[in-house]
């Protein structure tokens, strides 16, 4: 388009000028700097103490970058650190924890999507109240049930094993996980659900090869829950399996809280980053599906 | 057996809200039937239940003289069309199109075939290999009545197959699913809201309200001797014009005017008394030199004019109700002008004041 007017118009023109410091932004962008102030903080002491040595450390600034830079806190914390009786560091509790999260977050998904499935389309007799006791489900606490999952374990001679905690995770993540799908798969359209049975496809056809392949965003919001539920978890952890099986939270607890010894802070900085990195890369990877998912799942009720 | 649908005593509740009431319906081989309703009237449920996707309460469901009321969808010999396509987004067109065949185990050979086959019949072969997100809403629909094509089947079901598309793209549409039935020669079940789409396509119309059938039958009946009211009031774009009045002595009268109803043929054969409500077309009305032929004239005042381009749409009033005539499109009049307009009793409709049925 041609802008005649600029010819015959010799004052100021284009869109209305904005103050870069006005009072809005000021405010605005003020409160965006505290609070990200807030939540960086403690992050940046963790990895500048990581990377101190302990005599550093002693001297007392702590928001000092480090003079001289040294890994061995994060060598020790991986491999050397106490926990207890034995000194192997985070690493025991780090292939514990891929042991117990891997197995539960697919069994989760996998059973709580086709729960989802059966209750959005197939509306069975009694969907609606078993759905409502299973939401219900969602908020007994935990503690309640904490004993009684001990002896049921023991029972049936799980009790201090992996597949012990595997099942525990399963089963409780059953509520919201189930939830969600349904809320998704609710969303999609009835109409495909029917085209599909028309077209024959009986209950595992639909599903794997109409649902599933349209629900990659929910997929992946509940595998990024369950994988952060469960790397997270430390209660089921150090309840239901023995010091050899302990997931990588309880290690690095045993770590942090020994009350043997100097406190090593740069140690002890490292062991928790490296906790906390698992879920960190899960988000970092898929934040993006994440918000997507969240937003498709909520749509529909 | 000539009938390729038969419903019998077909009930079907939801808790306690009675969606289908004793249903009857019989279609036969190769017939085009529109179930015409207003939302809620329980047309889209009625066709669900023929293709088998809601259970029903009571009575039967029998396709080619096979009780299928129990049946799985994919076993009743029917294919279906839906208002939003349904098509697998994950899929190509060649792949929404064998899926159901797929399904269905047959040899890779004859899905080739008869998706060739369908696909030359609806002009969607360039489309084949492509999803359906890069789809026209047109194109998106022909995959989906190709969908129901490919199945070979004797009952093609549609359900409100138009809706979602614009105006010119559904007259399109509309020519060539009539044209597919020509040359398909299967039973169709067409549901809709749109009485243009009924009355073009229908052999035959069941105008539904409340979970019943109101009245079924052509075009042509449904439009010239509505049973009631209500189907009355429902075909016919503008509506009817109704007045109230009385019948007395093979007269209808309503405030001074009195229509003669000489040529009006009674359903019972003979005039009868009493509160009767006369229901006249506005494209039946007459105006300019034809008003002389006409038995009953009168004049009124025009309150407001409506050209449409083709028609122009006058309001006006008759003994005090509001009226409408519609007039050729070339007709100059104005607002507040007089004019002279006659009515053919014998094209009217007189109903019972209190029970709305035809006399």
């Amino acid at each position: 388009m041609v802008d005649t007017t600029s010819h015959t118009f010799t004052g100021p023109h284009g869109p209305k000028p904005r103050k870069a410091f006005s009072r809005r932004n000021i405010f605005l962008y003020g409160t965006l700097l505290v609070v990200t102030l807030y939540y960086a903080l403690p992050l940046y002491i963790m990895i500048v103490t990581s990377l101190k040595g302990m005599p550093e450390i002693r001297m007392g600034n702590i928001f000092a970058p480090p003079l001289e830079v040294t890994f061995e806190p994060w060598v020790k914390a991986w491999s050397q650190a106490c926990t207890g009786l034995t000194c192997d560091g985070l690493s025991t509790g780090f292939w514990n924890s891929v042991r117990i999260t891997i197995p539960s977050v697919i069994l989760s998904i996998i059973i709580a999507s086709v729960n989802g499935y059966a209750l959005a389309n197939w509306k069975f007799k009694g969907a609606n109240v078993f759905f409502t006791i299973l939401i219900f489900g969602a908020f007994i606490p935990y503690q309640v049930m904490l004993y009684p999952i001990v002896i049921m374990l023991r029972e049936i001679g799980l009790y201090g094993s992996l597949t012990g905690l595997v099942i525990v995770h399963t089963v409780f993540g059953m509520p919201i996980l189930t939830l969600l799908f349904r809320n998704y798969f609710s969303s999609l359209p009835e109409e495909l659900f029917k085209a599909a049975r028309v077209d024959g496809a009986g209950f595992w056809g639909i599903y794997f090869r109409i649902m599933v392949p349209m629900s990659l965003p929910i997929f992946t919001v509940a595998m990024i829950l369950q994988v952060t539920g469960i790397w997270n978890d430390f209660l089921f952890g150090v309840v239901y399996t023995g010091p050899e099986s302990y997931p990588m939270t309880v290690s690095l607890n045993n770590i942090v809280n020994s009350s043997q010894g100097v406190k090593e802070y740069n140690v002890n900085m490292a062991a928790t980053i490296l906790t906390g990195l698992v879920p960190l890369t899960i988000y970092f990877v898929s934040g993006k599906l994440f918000v997507r998912g969240i937003a498709a799942g909520a749509v529909k009720g | 057996m000539t009938n390729s649908v038969e419903i019998k005593n077909l009930d079907l509740q939801f808790g306690a809200i009675k969606v289908l009431q004793d249903l009857n319906l019989e279609i036969g081989k190769g017939e085009f039937l529109v179930l015409l309703g207003s939302s809620g009237c329980g047309k889209s449920t009625l066709l669900n239940c023929i293709a088998g996707l809601l259970d029903v309460s009571g009575g039967q469901i029998h396709i080619n003289g096979t009780n299928v009321t129990w049946a799985e969808p994919s076993e009743r010999g029917i294919g279906m069309v839906f208002q939003s396509y349904a098509l697998y987004p994950q899929m190509t067109v060649e792949g929404n199109l064998s899926f159901g065949l797929k399904n269905a185990k047959l040899p890779k050979s004859q899905i080739e075939s008869r998706i060739k086959r369908a696909a030359e019949v609806l002009q969607i072969e360039p489309l084949l290999k492509r999803k359906p997100a890069a789809l026209s809403g047109g194109q998106r629909q022909r995959v989906a009545i190709g969908r129901a094509l490919v199945r070979d089947v004797d009952v093609f079901l549609f359900d409100e197959p138009l809706s979602n598309l614009d105006a010119k793209l559904r007259a399109d549409l509309r020519v060539e699913i009539k044209r597919l039935h020509h040359s398909l020669q299967n039973t169709m079940i067409y549901v809709t809201h749109d009485q243009i789409e009924a009355m073009t396509l229908a052999d035959r119309i069941a105008i539904m309200r409340g979970g019943q059938i109101m009245q079924l039958g052509s075009p042509d009946e449904i439009y010239g001797r509505p049973v009631n009211k209500y189907v009355a009031d429902f075909i016919g774009s503008p509506s009817m014009n109704f007045l109230e009045g009385k019948i007395n002595e093979g007269a209808f009268h309503v405030g001074d005017l009195v229509i003669p109803l000489e040529r009006y043929a009674f359903a019972g054969g003979g005039p009868v008394n009493g509160d009767t409500t006369i229901g006249i077309r506005p494209e039946h009305v007459v105006t300019g030199e034809l008003v002389g032929n006409a038995p009953f004239q009168v004049d009124v005042e025009i309150s407001l004019i409506e050209p449409t381009g083709s028609d122009t749409l006058v309001d006006c009033k008759v003994a005090g109700k509001h009226f409408r005539v519609r007039m050729d499109g070339q007709s100059r009049v104005s607002v507040g002008e007089k004019l002279r307009i006659g009515i053919n009793p014998a094209m009217a409709s007189l109903f019972d004041l209190k029970s709305e049925l035809r006399l």
